[in-house]
């Protein structure tokens, strides 16, 4: 809701006005520590102050899952999550996949198997993907479209992400343990 | 989910690049969050935009209060419509850029705000005061040809069409396209049997994951503005500025960065004309204006709903002797592609077969809703949802197989298309598509009623149902495509085109059509990521599905002209004739004594001699196409050549119904098209399952609902359900089907709006075998569907 016009919706990063309060919190094993504005959302504190725009805003109200993070192993909607309620979270947003120049093994099969066409849904689809991979390393079929599920993609049809995600669970499972 | 992702039905031909699954050329940026969209775009200085708009369908603005807006600190300005009388328009120019005394649209803008920050320009808006007189609107297309009401009183009669299109004096009738071949009511004469039918389907969003997204700057003291927009089609974006500011073309640039998804909806002009006009009331300050998903559905413009009238004569065996259709589109409350999308169906809205004697007559209707244009393969998933149900429906008539019937009136080689182009050897094969996704879902002929009826008593019924479809780019006949490629020393080429890559790959498979061309390794090859108008050749518009057939032809012609430039070269310094000259993995050699050879990189900068002395010089191609031959059409008989290739497919469904919950799952869809060679099968695919994908949208659960004063009731996410992973089939099949096309690049056909045409039919037809009703409108939801079996025929709607 928007602070000035109860019957819009805010799609926008609205200054509140209100007091700053502090936030500290790990994002992709960066310690960061900002005073920030209470009423600001996690989607709008990457973006705007941390300037790491991979997470994307397609509707601003939790059901496209374009702003997808994880936040203490759990994915979120970033734009439905308050700033503050990460206060000493661990977050990892789709800047934090790759290390050293060294893409994922997601991020490989992503492209290998073509899984993304706009590209604008892709940093959400990719922490969604990474949290099921971590929670179930050998997921099927069905549970890889459930794991999806909140993500919506226009471009694809989600044949060429499903199969990417198995194709990095396959991977993942010869290739890290 | 199989592993299998596309199955060519012959053996593909062999080419180095052409026809292999090379990875996308961006990708790499979009997995690691690099790709920059407007969004992301931050530019110093910068003010952001907000607008307030209608809340009523028709009413007429009483008066506007600005002062508390204009009164707040940060607001640097504050429009409405009484500071612009500039109006905008693709076709028909009918829109105001800001509503002015009257609106015709919930949704229209009718004031707009830019401030130092998002904040401030939101509370700004909420600051003004409109007060309206909400007035009695038109919301159908009968009350619209009724005419009671004019939703474009002021200016119908000065709408000017060129004589492409047909604005009707003194009606709600934006255009009115015809087609006529042949004596319709003779063939109904010669039928024994005819068939009508009435069809329906609502207005559909697009839908991209970015929604619509503008910067512009424009110069206070010259006419010159600087655009960054998410547009499909940043040439003709410049081109209708120029036309509604007065303008010159060369006063205005406009760039395009990584675009989230287009699908038709980002191909016309839509927020750039109010954002320039803040800019310029910013003392040319550059302003942001980034359309809110509630925006995105009922300000900015979506896909006509559609209503048609069918009437077939048909003969005991089979033949179609004559249709007559009356297509209705109901633009909403602004012509702009929506014009041309009615104009579509005049020389492809009797589907894929030979019809002897037509009659059709589609109508681009104003009502007071939101406004339409394109939308992935315009007018025709519109028009295939009435062919392609109905002839099935004749078939059942005529007791004989819809497979069987389809086939006895397909078109192929010595057939005519009803603007009455001859189809040739060359053209593709729709019967050849029909029988291969026809074999793929096994089917051996509809369901008897006893089968039905044993069926349905397990609660689940199976069904399988297919249809047929064909597309060729709308576009007008002069539609180009030009291109600029550039050598460095190390003979690395960089491709400058005009056609925007949002996802359907042109910046992989342009590369590739080079490295095939020009034989050199597709490492060495790529394409620019930026257009900007400024630099980047012309490219009409990235629409269509003509990019690979012109685009690609005009990538051929210019890596002619380099490896031509290097021959010259190569010729004095090998002392021959450039006839004696070919090339080949990156050298120009002598065709008699191969070892006589030059590297690229030897000529790519001109030939240096030992001594210092240098021949030639650097290498730049240029290569443009326009497909020859093409016409207008007729504007009474619909007659001409409009199309610059048509791609033919089918698409076939095997799906189950469960009959207490209406819920209907797709076990299979077998997709055959015609593309005569797929450049990149991996990128092809994807655009097939993805058209098919959103078609299921449309076909069970999209669709846009109105109150009977026109207040959009589903215009969020919540409410408009758009396919998740969840409800995509079990199974989806590609199938390639490789005729060659001569004037494509390598034989190439376009494959991109294709996939997504006749989806929805397919699914009816298959529907109907499950459970014997005859659905006419979409989309098919769960409660329809129940209470229909419930009911024993179709219900309206609920």
């Amino acid at each position: 809701m928007c602070n000035h016009d109860k019957n819009k919706d805010c799609f926008e990063y609205v200054d509140s006005q209100l007091p700053r309060v502090p936030l500290e919190l790990v994002v992709n094993g960066e310690k960061v520590h900002e005073m920030i504005d209470p009423n600001m959302t996690l989607l709008n504190f990457l973006r705007n102050n941390l300037k790491l725009f991979g997470a994307k805003e397609g509707c601003g109200e939790g059901e496209c899952g374009a702003c997808t993070i994880i936040m203490n192993n759990r994915t979120v909607n970033s734009c439905l999550v308050l700033a503050v309620e990460a206060q000493g979270a661990e977050i990892l947003t789709v800047e934090g996949l790759s290390k050293n120049g060294q893409l994922s093994i997601l991020q490989q099969e992503f492209i290998k198997e073509d899984g993304l066409q706009c590209g604008f849904c892709t940093p959400g689809m990719l922490m969604s993907a990474r949290n099921l991979l971590d929670r179930n390393p050998n997921p099927t079929v069905e549970e890889v479209k459930k794991g999806m599920a909140g993500n919506y993609c226009r471009c694809t049809g989600y044949d060429s992400i499903i199969r990417s995600v198995l194709a990095a669970a396959e991977r993942e499972r010869k290739e890290l343990s | 989910m199989e592993k299998i992702r596309y199955k060519h039905v012959e053996e593909p031909k062999e080419y180095k690049y052409v026809g292999k699954p090379v990875d996308r050329a961006d990708a790499l940026e979009k997995v690691t969050g690099q790709a920059a969209y407007i969004h992301d775009l931050e530019i110093p200085g910068m003010l952001y935009a907000k607008a307030v708009h209608s809340p009523h369908a028709r009413a007429n603005i009483i008066s506007i209060d600005t002062s508390a807006a204009k009164a707040l600190p940060g607001v640097k300005a504050v429009l409405t419509g009484d500071d612009t009388e500039h109006k905008i328009g693709l076709y028909l120019i009918d829109k105001r850029i800001i509503a002015k005394g009257f609106t015709r649209y919930q949704g229209e803008v009718v004031a707009a705000v830019a401030a130092v920050d998002e904040a401030t320009a939101e509370l700004a808006a909420s600051l003004i005061k409109v007060e309206y007189e909400e007035l009695e609107s038109v919301q159908t297309v009968d009350e619209a040809l009724e005419g009671k009401i004019l939703v474009h009183g002021d200016d119908i009669n000065d709408l000017d069409g060129y004589g492409i299109f047909f604005p009707q004096k003194d009606s709600n009738i934006a255009s009115w396209n015809k087609s006529r071949k042949g004596d319709v009511e003779k063939g109904f004469e010669e039928s024994d049997i005819i068939v009508e039918g009435e069809y329906w389907q609502p207005a559909a969003a697009h839908a991209p994951i970015e929604t619509h997204v503008a910067i512009v700057q424009a110069d206070p003291y010259t006419d010159k503005m600087k655009i960054w927009s998410s547009a499909q089609s940043p040439f003709s974006l410049r081109e209708m500025m120029a036309k509604s500011f007065g303008i010159s073309q060369s006063d205005i640039q406009v760039k395009v960065p990584h675009v989230g998804g287009g699908f038709g909806g980002k191909a016309g002009v839509h927020l750039e004309p109010l954002v320039a006009l803040l800019s310029k009331a910013c003392n040319g300050k550059p302003v942001k204006y980034k359309a809110t998903r509630e925006e995105e559905f009922n300000q900015l413009p979506c896909r006509a709903s559609v209503r048609s009238k069918i009437k077939t004569g048909v003969t005991k065996d089979g033949k179609i002797k004559a249709m007559q259709v009356t297509y209705d589109f109901d633009s909403g409350a602004y012509a702009d592609y929506g014009a041309n999308v009615g104009k579509v169906a005049v020389y492809s809205g009797a589907g894929a077969y030979e019809i002897p004697n037509i009659h059709i007559d589609s109508r681009t209707i104003y009502t007071n809703k939101v406004f339409s244009t394109a939308f992935r393969g315009f007018g025709h998933l519109e028009t295939h949802w009435t062919i392609e149900r109905n002839m099935d429906v004749i078939a059942r008539k005529l007791g004989m197989d819809p497979y069987e019937f389809r086939m006895k009136n397909i078109l192929g080689p010595g057939k005519h298309t009803i603007s009455g182009e001859l189809i040739t050897e060359n053209t593709g094969s729709p019967s050849d598509c029909l029988k291969a996704a026809v074999k793929e879902i096994g089917w051996t002929g509809p369901k008897t009623e006893e089968e039905r009826k044993e069926e349905i008593k397990t609660g689940k019924v199976r069904g399988k149902g297919f249809a047929v479809l064909q597309k060729a780019p709308a576009m007008p006949p002069n539609t180009s495509s030009a291109v600029i490629m550039q050598m460095d020393g190390q003979a690395n080429v960089k491709i400058m085109i005009g056609g925007i890559d949002y996802g359907q790959g042109p910046n992989t498979i342009m590369a590739q059509i080079a490295a095939e061309a020009l034989s050199l390794s597709i490492d060495k090859v790529e394409v620019i990521f930026e257009r900007d108008t400024d630099k980047t050749p012309y490219d009409w518009s990235t629409v269509a599905s003509k990019l690979t057939m012109l685009c690609g032809n005009a990538i051929i012609r210019a890596s002619k002209d380099m490896i031509a430039q290097m021959k010259e070269t190569a010729g004095q310094v090998l002392r021959c004739h450039v006839d004696k000259l070919e090339h080949k993995d990156g050298y120009i050699y002598h065709i008699d004594r191969p070892q006589n050879r030059l590297p690229y990189e030897k000529l790519s900068m001109g030939y240096t001699y030992e001594n210092g002395n240098t021949i030639g010089g650097p290498v730049i191609g240029r290569g443009y196409y326009i497909r020859d031959g093409l016409t207008n059409l007729h504007p009474e008989t619909g007659q001409g050549l409009p199309a610059a290739s048509w791609t033919f497919g089918c698409h076939a469904v095997d799906l189950e119904v469960d009959v207490e919950t209406g819920d209907i799952h797709i076990f299979k869809i077998a997709s055959a098209f015609d593309i005569g060679q797929a450049i990149n099968p991996k990128l092809v695919d994807g655009q097939v399952k993805g058209g098919v994908v959103q078609a299921i949208g449309t076909a069970l659960s999209e669709g846009f609902i109105f109150s009977e004063k026109g207040k959009f009731q589903n215009a969020s996410f919540t409410d408009y359900k758009i396919p998740t992973a969840m409800d995509i089939p079990d199974e989806m099949v590609t199938l390639l089907v490789e005729n060659g096309e001569p004037d494509g690049p390598y034989g190439a056909r376009a494959v991109a709006e294709q996939a997504m045409i006749s989806i929805p039919s397919a699914i009816g037809n298959a529907v109907y075998d499950a459970l014997g009703i005859e659905f006419s409108k979409l989309p098919l939801t769960p409660e329809r569907v129940a209470l229909s079996v419930v009911n024993q025929e179709e219900i309206e709607e609920l």
